[in-house]
């Protein structure tokens, strides 16, 4: 007999060099969560920057009654998909509020943001069809357009130049064409270029999503991401996005104005066959999406707190992955071995931040990745900057 | 020197800056699992040999492909399309 476990004698051999260096750096315990900026880890209390809570809303009071009224009323769990057990009506009128929100005619809610990546994509395309996807999309989109059976196309990450080509490559094949971009790239933190996208949508005619999990609620005017910073909304198709980061809760969400954009639900597997969202969920997503229409300070707080984490690495000599400020700043490092010791050194004085290693990487990237909260005060920048001074900069200076 | 032959040449070099191995690269290589190469290396090295031989190499091909001499297969087969 081959035991099925042989295959991952990889991971365990990693997991235990990772493990001889300290802890588990891909799955600390917060033992108990003081704020959406502070938790108690290993018994300390530690500044946390590396949550995606990108607008601090996981404990607004307002969100967790609107959490708990909704349990009381609707109970734990909806017990069920929406095609077989029907609707509440929160997930309707989370649905209609989105919809205007992002200014779209339709929106579909998910249970998580994973399947709302993996609903669209199979949802969209088909066996017939062609999706082309940008190098360093994320796992979610990999999954989603396997899911969906049609011909696959990666293309180097953020170049139009580079689809342009490949699209040329397969001019004339049968069959949609559907190319797939993300707002604000979860590792490195930059954004699509989205303006040389929607040029080539206009030589080649295809179909155009932005995945804005990490830029919504975060990027432009009315906080609806990187289409809405860049004013290209309407050459946007499909937007899908989540409810894990800036909106503090669970689930995601796709959108669109095309006029069968409806019959996806009854054309998306991971949206037919799981159970709908919790109440709790559903109804703590409505209180933080209205909070973040009527509270665009917390943008503005959001913009300032990632300039100044920006500008302190930057002095310090640091690498990061991308050149313009982001809500997602990660430091680029050496190798896997440092990488790790450093991560721990950081945990040790105080602060959470993310490692990220290949292949969750692009590039073969060690990278300590920070992501920034409105709810993180100047001085918590400030500490956050003085650790990598001590941690990271002493260590790539020596 | 045969067709087949100078195709598995030609990729082998494309594959040379992904083998941090000591292996010697030859049709027989598996390259996911001889050279310890990760999942977005792979898919890193196929585009360099799509840009190479200006072919496409779906992903979904990719993920049927496991050596270097059914690489070369599958070049062949999609520059004929071409």
């Amino acid at each position: 007999m081959i035991d099925l476990f042989d295959k991952h004698k990889g991971i365990v051999d990693r997991f235990t060099r990772m493990m001889q260096m300290g802890v588990n750096a891909v799955g600390v315990t917060n033992d108990r969560i003081l704020s959406p900026t502070r938790a108690m880890i290993n018994g300390r209390e530690t500044i946390l920057a590396g949550t995606n809570n990108y607008m601090g809303i996981t404990m607004d009071a307002d969100c967790i009654k609107a959490g708990q009224d909704a349990m009381v009323e609707f109970g734990t769990g909806t017990t069920g998909s929406r095609v077989a057990n029907g609707s509440y009506s929160l997930h309707t009128e989370l649905e209609r509020k989105l919809a205007t929100f992002l200014n779209r005619k339709h929106c579909i809610v998910f249970t998580t943001g994973y399947q709302a990546n993996l609903g669209m994509m199979s949802g969209l395309a088909g066996p017939k069809d062609t999706i082309f996807l940008d190098a360093d999309s994320h796992s979610s989109i990999y999954d989603g357009c396997t899911l969906s059976g049609a011909k696959l196309v990666r293309f180097r990450h953020n170049d139009a130049t580079d689809l342009d080509r490949r699209m040329a490559r397969s001019e004339g094949e049968e069959g949609g064409r559907l190319v797939v971009v993300e707002g604000i790239y979860s590792m490195l933190g930059d954004r699509s270029p989205l303006a040389d996208f929607v040029e080539l949508k206009k030589k080649h005619g295809f179909q155009l999503l932005a995945d804005e999990a990490h830029s919504f609620g975060v990027l432009g005017p009315h906080g609806r991401g990187l289409a809405d910073e860049a004013g290209l909304e309407e050459d946007v198709d499909f937007v899908v996005g989540t409810f894990s980061k800036s909106v503090g809760a669970i689930g995601g969400f796709g959108a669109g104005n095309h006029p069968m954009f409806e019959t996806l639900r009854y054309a998306m597997r991971p949206y037919m066959f799981t159970a709908s969202s919790s109440p709790a969920a559903i109804a703590t997503a409505l209180a933080a999406i209205k909070k973040l229409a009527a509270e665009p300070q917390r943008r503005e707080r959001l913009r300032a707190n990632s300039a100044r984490l920006f500008d302190g690495f930057r002095a310090l000599g640091l690498e990061i992955g991308c050149n313009v400020v982001s809500p997602v700043i990660a430091v680029k490092c050496a190798d896997e071995v440092s990488t790790i010791a450093m991560w721990n050194a950081l945990l040790e004085a105080g602060v959470y931040v993310n490692i990220a290693l290949p292949p969750g990487t692009p590039n073969k990237l060690c990278l300590l990745r920070c992501s920034v909260s409105a709810a993180h005060t100047f001085d918590d920048i400030d500490r956050i900057i003085s650790l990598f001074r001590t941690v990271v900069a002493r260590k790539a200076a020596a | 020197m045969t067709a087949r032959q100078e195709t598995i040449d030609q990729i082998c070099k494309l594959l040379t800056p992904f083998n941090s191995s000591a292996k010697t690269l030859n049709a027989d290589t598996d390259i996911s699992t001889d050279l310890n190469i990760d999942s977005v290396a792979v898919m890193d090295f196929v585009m360099e040999v799509e840009d190479h031989f200006d072919i496409e190499i779906p992903l979904n091909v990719v993920s049927e492909t496991r050596t270097i001499g059914e690489l070369a297969a599958v070049v062949e087969k999609r520059n004929q399309k071409a």
